[in-house]
Parts: structure tokens; C-alpha cells; sequence
């Protein structure tokens, strides 16, 4: 029997999602519920330690795998990413949302993803792995996800003085499928090339030996966990930049409470599979720079909020055939390239030689792009 | 008069931001948002119901959905 309020509550559901179940309010933190519980137990399954399914340190570990970056640590062609894809892929097709789009300010799409990569790799992590880490208990998250909302904060103030990248236009059919066939051309590799026990390379591929890029799930595991939360994800367009942004901009609590669910779900799960220890110190892959932490996050933060997405759903928007995300993805794996080349990017023991000069030019670069896209004239 | 706001083509948040700004300004009345996929649709239903609006109708032309809203 439902009463009159879960009634009322079940139309308001279906009225405002016409019968998409994952995009109502019970829906998404059912979806971030999943993705928490998936992503912890990616963790004892193999994957590195509070980094269950962190898109940033994932795709930095692609660059790696590919030698756009020779960090012997992070090396490995990470199939969760592949399936992100694929999976949002699938399920916008289904569903008839697969709509090959792009052309809103490509480039400067580009360039915020180069910037969120390297905020991220000072912090070390993404959004994603902001809530990971504080589900296993790191205390250094904290000035991550302040910094994280001080960022997204600023770029509501954006939002608001009327900052936009201009319209996208629909895009020829075929457009759409390129990121989905990036992905299964780097599937296949992966396949052509498995890992060598012991060995740096195995045919094109790299592969880290020992370090966070040796701790892998099976491929099987990961690529089909990955497929799972691409679909769901892409249903309910999760997304954890446009939650915080969403409650910031209009005191919204839709995507955050699909948040929410992710962070108590994971933390749940660590409790229950041993994997949660509290602390600062000795923390995985992860440093105690507190102003840094902050810092990096900030600028990750405003790069998202400036793109319209988190690292995740910028790869289910390439997925349903947004050119323009496809290119933020890849501005982030290009950024990891020259975080790790340049010495930009964090370490357990601290920034990197030059994680401060890459905090400043991000920063200025993301103002730049912000305050130069202010238009005054409403649309 | 129903007022119109075209937010086709524009990604998060920009057909809620617009959207909210206009139905702030009119306090009342009919509006309808053209949008042009599914995430737009809902987040501009989810945000104008919150608001107190109604969504009246939302019909589908070619790639545009249009969202009827009005506020009595």
C-alpha cells in the first residue's frame, strides 16, 4: 500500500523525470550508493588504497601507460575509464539521448582539462577521490574538499556575472562514436599488450612495476564495474562538481544527496571490509600539505565548475556524444602528461618541485577564460 | 503573452540559471524553455517546480523539448 504522500511523491518523481527512475530523488543516491560500495570494493579487489575509481588518477595513469609521461609509478591503461565511456555510450543510445553535439568553445574545453588535471595532481585526486579518501579515513581530504567547494563556489560567481562558452551545435551522426572508438581501440591494446609479470613494457604498452600503478582489480573486474556506473551514471547524470555547484548556485540538493550516498556508502564499506584507518600520517598516495591540498582542489574545482562537469561526467558526456567533453577528457590526460614531465604533480612526500608555479598559472589561466567569458547581454 | 527562453545548445547550468532568472523576474505567468536534451528537461522541471511552478506540458518538435511552466 502507498499513501497519499509517497503517491504525491511518486508523481512528482515521474513528472519531473517522465518514467527515468534514476534521476529522481530516491534514483541518485541509489546510483551513489552503487558507485561508493563499487568503488571501495575496487579497493580490495586491488586497485590502490582510497582510490577505488578516481578519474583524475586514472587518467593520469593512461598517460602513463601510453608514455606521455614516464612516471614509473603510474603506469597502466586503467579499463574503469574505458568502461565510463562505453557504458554512458550504451545507455544513451537505449534510451535515445546518444546526440552527437560540440563546438562550444572547444579549445578553452581544452585548457580547463589541462588545469583540473594539474589542481588535481597537487591535491592527488579528483573529486571522486576526495570522497574516497575521506571514506577511508584520510584527514587530509578535508582541505581538498574545502578547497574543491571554494573552487566551485568561485565558479558560481562566474555563473552569476554571466560567464557562459556559448552554445554547442548538433553534430553529424558519426561525430558521436569517435570517443566510444578511442576507447575500444585502447581496450584493445590493452588486450594485445597484457601486463608481463615484472616487466615495464609490454609491447606499445607501459606498465608500472611497483607503486599505485602496479595495484590493479582484474581486467574483467574493472571494465565491467566501469560499464556498470557509465550506464547508471549516465542515467542519472552524476555528478559530484554539479553537486555542490547545484546547492551553491539555487540550494538545490538533487546530485548532492547522490554525493552524500557515495561517501557514506564507501565509508561503510571500508568499515566493513577493514579498509577504513583514520588519520593525517601515512595516509595512500596521499601528502599533508594542508595549504596545497586546498590549493590544488581549488583550482580543480573552478576548472569543472567553468567546463559544466565533474572528471566523471565529462566522460558520460562524451560518451552520449558531446565532442566538446571528449576534449576536456583528453586536455586532462594531456595535463597529466606534463604535470608528471614538468615536476607539477604531488607525491606522498609533498608537492612537486614545481606544484606551486603550476597552482598560480592554472589559476590565472581559469580567471582568464572566467572573466573573459562574461557576456552582459542575456541569451 | 507566453515569454520565451531559448537555452538549446547551452550545457549546465546555464538553462537553469537562465530559467530561474526569468521566472524571478515575472513572479507569474507562462513561460515556455526550449531545451535540447533530456538532462535540460529535467533539471529545468526539477528547478521551476521547486520554484512553485507547474509543468503544464512538455512537448517534443524535432530535437526540442518544450517545457511549458506556469504560475498562477
Amino acid at each position: 500500500m502507498i499513501n497519499n504522500g509517497g503517491k504525491r511523491f511518486l508523481r512528482k518523481a515521474m513528472s519531473v523525470t517522465r518514467g527515468n527512475i534514476f534521476a529522481s530523488g530516491k534514483g541518485i543516491i541509489v546510483v551513489g550508493a552503487v558507485i561508493g560500495v563499487l568503488a571501495a570494493l575496487l579497493q580490495k579487489m586491488g586497485n590502490p588504497g582510497n582510490m577505488g575509481v578516481c578519474v583524475a588518477c586514472f587518467e593520469r595513469d593512461i598517460a602513463g601507460a601510453l608514455g606521455l609521461h614516464r612516471a614509473e609509478v603510474v603506469q597502466y591503461l586503467r579499463p574503469e575509464i574505458l568502461g565510463f565511456v562505453l557504458g554512458a555510450f550504451l545507455a544513451a543510445l537505449s534510451f535515445g539521448e546518444f546526440k552527437p553535439r560540440g563546438g562550444s568553445a572547444p579549445f578553452a574545453r581544452f585548457l580547463l582539462g589541462m588545469c583540473a588535471m594539474i589542481g588535481a595532481l597537487v591535491f592527488l585526486g579528483c573529486p571522486w577521490r576526495v570522497l574516497l579518501r575521506l571514506a577511508g579515513g584520510d584527514g587530509n581530504a578535508l582541505f581538498g574538499l574545502l578547497g574543491l567547494v571554494a573552487g566551485i563556489f568561485a565558479g558560481t560567481l562566474f555563473f552569476r556575472a554571466g560567464y557562459n562558452l556559448g552554445k554547442s551545435s548538433k553534430g553529424n551522426y558519426g561525430l558521436g562514436f569517435l570517443m566510444p572508438i578511442v576507447m575500444l581501440g585502447l581496450l584493445a591494446l590493452r588486450i594485445i599488450f597484457p601486463q608481463i609479470p615484472g616487466e615495464p613494457k609490454s609491447g606499445v604498452l607501459f606498465y608500472s612495476v611497483k607503486g599505485p600503478g602496479a595495484q590493479h582489480a582484474a581486467l574483467i573486474v574493472s571494465l565491467v564495474i566501469g560499464l556498470v556506473i557509465g550506464v547508471i551514471a549516465q542515467r542519472s547524470r552524476f555528478c559530484t562538481m554539479g553537486a555542490f555547484r547545484d546547492l551553491l548556485l539555487f540550494g538545490q540538493m538533487h546530485l548532492f544527496s547522490g554525493v552524500a550516498a557515495l561517501l557514506v556508502a564507501a565509508w561503510v564499506t571500508n568499515l566493513l571490509a577493514g579498509q577504513f584507518h583514520p588519520g593525517f600520517q601515512g595516509q595512500p598516495i596521499a601528502h599533508t600539505q594542508e595549504f596545497w591540498n586546498f590549493a590544488g582542489m581549488f583550482v580543480a574545482g573552478l576548472a569543472f565548475a567553468l567546463a559544466g562537469g565533474c572528471p566523471g561526467r565529462q566522460l558520460f558526456l562524451s560518451g552520449e556524444g558531446d565532442g566538446d567533453a571528449s576534449l576536456f577528457v583528453f586536455g586532462m590526460i594531456t595535463g597529466a602528461g606534463i604535470a608528471h614531465n614538468f615536476g607539477l604533480a604531488s607525491s606522498p612526500a609533498g608537492i612537486g618541485p614545481h606544484g606551486v608555479a603550476a597552482v598560480i598559472v592554472t589559476l590565472s589561466l581559469c580567471c582568464f577564460i572566467g572573466f573573459s567569458n562574461i557576456q552582459r547581454s542575456k541569451v | 503573452m507566453v515569454e520565451k527562453i531559448d537555452a538549446r545548445g547551452l550545457s549546465c547550468p546555464q538553462p537553469v540559471l537562465l530559467t530561474l532568472n526569468k521566472l524571478k523576474a515575472m513572479g507569474s505567468g507562462e513561460v515556455e524553455v526550449l531545451v535540447d536534451n533530456e538532462t535540460s528537461k529535467e533539471n529545468v522541471t526539477r528547478a521551476a517546480s521547486a520554484q512553485g511552478w507547474s509543468v503544464t506540458q512538455i512537448r517534443e518538435d524535432d530535437d526540442t523539448f518544450v517545457v511549458a511552466l506556469v504560475k498562477k
